[in-house]
Formats: C-alpha cells, structure tokens, sequence
C-alpha cells in the first residue's frame, strides 16, 4: 500500500472576508516517495496550496494532515522539520549575509549540530554548483544563482517533503535539467516526496502524477499520460501540451502512424527508428 | 532610437574587497526598429547588460550611447530622465518594480511620472493591463497580494504604460502560465512590428529567441561570445551545446534522431511541422529505396 505523506480534505481558503475564495473544496493525497506536479493558470491557487501544506497559512474550512500529523498552530514546527519549501521569489527566503551563512541559518533553526551542519551546507551547495560562492551576499547574485542557493537551502534540510514552487524558473535549460536530476537522485535515494509547482510541461511529463488546478478548485488529477491525453481541455484550461505530443500529431498529419501516448522524448526517437528498421 | 556599447566593462562594487568583473569587452549595438535576443547561461551577464541600456548602471570602462545621450565610465550623466522614458526595463523580478498601494496605480506611475495628466494615464493603465490579460478586478488589490504570474503581468503593464521607443524584457514569461506566455511574447512582437519600437529579450527559451528575434546575442562567462541571425546561432547547435546552452527543442530532438539512426534526415530546422515533414520523408524514402 502506497503510504499518505499529505492530505488535504475539502479545504477552503480565502485571503480575507471580501475576496473570492483562493480554494474552494480541495481534496487530494501525496504519497510517499512520489514526484507531484502541480500545473494550472496564474492564479489558480498553487502557491496557495504550498503555503498551506508548511503553515505559512490555515484553512478556513477543511482539513490538512501531514503524515498523519493535523495542521494546527500547534504543530507547525513540526510540520516544517517534514515540509521544506522552495518559494516562488528566491529573495523572499534569504536571511543570511553570506551565501553560506544563509544554508546555514536554515540549519540552525532545525537545531542541527554545529559539525553536522557544515558538512550539509558544503555538500548541498555543492550539488548546485555554488561552492564558488559562499561569501557572496545572497541579494549579489544572478537570478539564476539565487535559484540554485534556495534550492540548496531547503536540500541541506533533509526532509521528507520538498515543495518546489517554481524553483527553477530562471535556469538556463541545461542548469534546469541538471539540477532536477539531482533533486530526482536525492528523492530516489532517500525516498524523499517531491511536490513540484510547474509551467514547465516539459518537467511536468517527467512527474509520477499531476495535479490539475482551474480557478481554485482541482481540475483533475491523473498521470502525464492521462492528463496530456486531455489536449483541447488543457488548451482550454491556459496550459498547453509538451513537444513530443505536438510532434506526434504532426507526424500523424504526415501520415505516419504514431501511437498517442508518447510522452518521452528518447520513447519517439525509438519508435521512429524502430519504423525505420522496418522498412 | 539606437543604442551601442563601446568597450564596455563592468565590475560590482568596484575597490572593494567585493569588486567582481562581470562585463568585459562588449560592442554590441542595438538598433531602430529591432527585435534582438540575449541568451547565455546563469550568471554570464544579460541583466547586468540590460541595466545599461537605460543607464542604471554605469560602465566602468567604455561608453554606452542610447540615441544622442552617451554614457562615459567616470563622468556623471546628470540628466538620464529622457533616457529613462524612452528605454522601459522589466526587470527579471517583478517584486523588484512594484511599490504603489494598488495596481491600477502601479501601472500609472510611469506615465504620470513623466507627465500625463491623471485620467489619460487611468487610460493608458487600463489599456496596458489588457494587453497583458489582467483581469479588471485585480486593479483596486495591492500589487503585492498577487499571484506570481499576476505580479509579473502588472510589471510588465507599467512599462507598456510609457509606450517606451526601446522595450529591455529580462525574462519576462517567468512564471506565465503557457498560454499567457504566448500571447505576450506575440503582443511585444506586434508592437515591435507596429510601433516599430526596438525590443531586447533576456531568454532562456531558445523557441523564443529563434522564433521571434532577427538578432540572437550569445554571452559567454561576461562577455559576448557571438552574434547572427537565429539560424546562423542554431545551425551549430553541438558547439551551444558545449557552451552548456541548449538548443530549439525541434533542432534537440532532430539531433537525438539522428543519433540514433546514424544519419542525417535532412536540414536543421526550427519548425515542428517542418521536422515532422522531414521525418515523414525520410521514413517513406526508406521504403522506396529498398
Ligand atoms: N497575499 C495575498 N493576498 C490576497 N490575495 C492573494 C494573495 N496571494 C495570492 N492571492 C490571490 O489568490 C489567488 C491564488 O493565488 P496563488 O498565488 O495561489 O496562484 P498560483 O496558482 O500560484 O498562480 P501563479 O501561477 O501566478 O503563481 C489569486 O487570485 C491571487 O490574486
Ligand atoms: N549586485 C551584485 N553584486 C555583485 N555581483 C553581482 C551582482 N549582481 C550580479 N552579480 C554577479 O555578476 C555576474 C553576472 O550576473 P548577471 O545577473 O548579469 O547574470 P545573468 O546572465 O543575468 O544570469 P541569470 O541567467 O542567472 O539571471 C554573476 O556572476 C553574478 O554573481
Ligand atoms: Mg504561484
Ligand atoms: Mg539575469
């Protein structure tokens, strides 16, 4: 049986009384050890269901529970040594005047000892390829480097729960897909969850399932097969299909048959060249 | 209006024990009536470029002419006001452009700024908030209790409010949803084509940068590493590769193909339907020769 890291059970919320509500009945499970993606519109409430699931908000109606444990007032520190978070906007998480300083000091409030907490600081920046620049001051750096340095911060913490809310918006393409290989190697290795926030379908088809969110509510849940096979509704939702399945009904239009399901890339190129054998 | 650098150099924090170089060397010119994309990877430079482009920085070494203004390393430009109206940045952080209590306000502050009278600059706020599909409703909120794709809407809005001569993008579809991002990066290339402004992309979509530019600026570690035509930048696709840039993702994909049959299917190209074609081609070609 698969294991309910995260629960969210017909949960409300609205930033105050006379806005429109941000969620309205949201249901869903993340399980242990699985890559979510969550995709929809701007505005459709993803970062708002980041925020709830470390505390930094409460529903107004419904339930959350984080492996097992209720979200209250109560629990949030708890709940935050299980959920690290990636924000949105790298520079609203900076604390420290120094690169280093500033992995650091996420460590410090988890009470992680001194020792221990220089070989995590080291190793996690070094993952990202920033260990050439721990005495720079965080505000100093390129987007991008800002990224890679938020990033590090929440892999030093060593959850079990990683929320990236658009983390790797700003990286180059290369600098994107390596350091998703590294966060997809940690999680493999530790069993870590991934809850990654997305407009980058490309990422998204890599994920185990995806969550859809419209307007507040969720669309839809399913895997990338099930999900992209929704083409027009998706269309329709402000989102957009991945480039493989664009290429595949291009080939159909060419009349080459193409099964519709093929999301990876390296999956066409060996259908292709496995139609070229046959010939 | 054009803009030209000459030996430009630029170091952060110069005579500090902080000073880092992060330009050297750079001629680039961006002329009237263009549309040119900057690609290069993290930290290579493109946003401590873009601030030159309107003078927020001043180079250390060399000069920067923005139409009849120049830019000297050393000397004070006193007056940058003109320069500042007609050279609009959006900066790679949203965050970093907003400050007024709501976005309506926000996104008027350019034009009153510069002059317009309250109710034309009301309309030339609603207009640009249009453009950038900003629903009405969102104008009485304060622009810091936003969405990040709301946020980076209103950013971009402000600056389509002064109806700049040269538009500066430093990564403007961050965080857009899909059909936002394109529809924005196909109004900025009307109004390039219809107001025949100038427009400077900061990208790492390199679909962007060969579907929309005329021009493509490759930097490279703080300096430029080389210019052309998108099809002249992407034609050598394996050496941006070793640079640690990427390439269209038809151009990836093709190449990945051919790999893999250990043949060439056709020439490089930009298009899906186009690489579709090809591949359709190359497949039916096939069975004839045989
Ligand atoms: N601090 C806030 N105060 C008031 N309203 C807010 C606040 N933050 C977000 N909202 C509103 O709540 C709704 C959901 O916002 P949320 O940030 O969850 O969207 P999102 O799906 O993350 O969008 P994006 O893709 O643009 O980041 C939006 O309508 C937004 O305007
Ligand atoms: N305020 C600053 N103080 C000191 N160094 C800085 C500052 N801003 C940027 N740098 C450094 O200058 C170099 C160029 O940064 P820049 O922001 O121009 O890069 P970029 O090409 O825009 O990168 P990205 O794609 O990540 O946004 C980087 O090495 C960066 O660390
Ligand atoms: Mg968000
Ligand atoms: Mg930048």
């Amino acid at each position: 049986m698969k294991k309910e890291m995260i629960q969210f059970d017909r949960v409300f919320f609205r930033y105050d009384e006379n806005s429109p509500y941000a969620l309205k009945d949201v249901s869903f499970s993340v399980y242990e050890g699985e890559w979510l993606a969550i995709v929809g519109h701007n505005g459709s409430g993803k970062s708002t269901i980041a925020k709830l699931m470390n505390g930094l908000l409460f529903p107004e109606k419904g339930s959350i529970r984080i492996k097992g444990l209720p979200l209250t007032e109560e629990t949030i520190w708890d709940i935050r040594d299980i959920v690290g978070m990636v924000f949105q906007n790298p520079d609203n998480q900076f604390v420290g005047t120094t690169v280093q300083d500033d992995v650091a000091f996420g460590l410090e409030n988890h009470g992680i000892p001194r020792e221990e907490m220089i070989n995590r600081v080291m190793d996690s920046l070094k993952k990202v390829k920033m260990e050439g620049f721990l005495d720079q001051e965080p505000h100093h750096l390129s987007g991008g480097q800002k990224q890679r340095v938020a990033i590090a911060g929440v892999l030093a913490l060593r959850t079990d729960v990683i929320i990236l809310d658009e983390a790797t918006s700003m990286l180059d393409p290369r600098g994107r897909t390596e350091v998703l290989e590294t966060v997809r190697e940690i999680k493999n290795k530790e069993n870590v969850t991934i809850i990654s926030i997305t407009h980058d379908l490309e990422e998204a088809v890599k994920a185990d399932r995806l969550i859809v969110m419209n307007e507040g509510q969720v669309f839809t849940i399913g895997t990338p097969d099930e999900i992209f096979s929704l083409e027009d509704q998706l269309i329709q939702l402000g989102l957009d299909i991945p480039f493989t399945l664009k290429l595949v009904k291009m080939l159909k239009n060419y009349g080459c048959e193409v099964p519709s399901d093929m999301l990876q890339e390296d999956e066409l190129v060996d259908y292709i060249w496995k139609l070229a054998q046959e010939i | 209006m054009e803009i030209s650098t000459r030996n430009l150099e630029f170091k952060y924090h110069v005579n500090t024990p902080f000073e880092r170089l992060a330009l050297y060397d750079i001629n680039v010119t961006i002329p009237p009536n263009s549309y040119t994309a900057i690609i290069g990877h993290t930290g290579s430079g493109k946003s401590t470029l873009l601030q030159h482009l309107n003078g927020l920085l001043q180079p250390t070494v060399g000069e920067v002419h923005i139409g009849d203004v120049t830019i000297k390393a050393g000397i004070k430009e006193k007056n940058l006001r003109p320069v500042r109206k007609k050279v609009g940045i959006v900066f790679q952080f949203p965050e970093h452009q907003l400050f007024e209590e709501t976005v309506e306000k926000d996104i008027c502050f350019g034009p009153l700024n510069f002059g317009t009278p309250l109710e034309k600059a009301r309309k030339k706020a609603k207009k640009a908030a249009q453009q950038v599909g900003l629903s009405e409703d969102l104008m009485d909120k304060s622009p810091f209790e936003l969405s990040g794709g709301q946020m980076r809407r209103v950013a971009i809005a402000g600056v389509l409010a002064m109806e700049p001569e040269v538009l500066v993008l430093d990564e403007p579809t961050a965080g857009l949803d899909p059909r936002g991002r394109m529809e924005i990066m196909e109004m900025f290339a009307n109004l390039q084509r219809e107001q025949k402004i100038s427009v400077v992309l900061v990208t790492h979509s390199m679909e962007d940068a060969s579907k929309y530019a005329d021009h493509i600026i490759v930097m490279h570690k703080g300096t430029v590493y080389k210019k052309g035509t998108p099809k002249d930048i992407f034609s050598s696709p394996k050496e941006l590769i070793e640079l640690g840039l990427d390439v269209p993702e038809s151009i990836r994909f093709q190449l990945k193909l051919e790999e893999k049959l250990q043949q060439s299917i056709g020439k490089v190209t930009l298009s899906i339907d186009e690489l579709a074609r090809q591949i359709s081609v190359y497949l039916k070609r096939g069975s004839t020769s045989q």
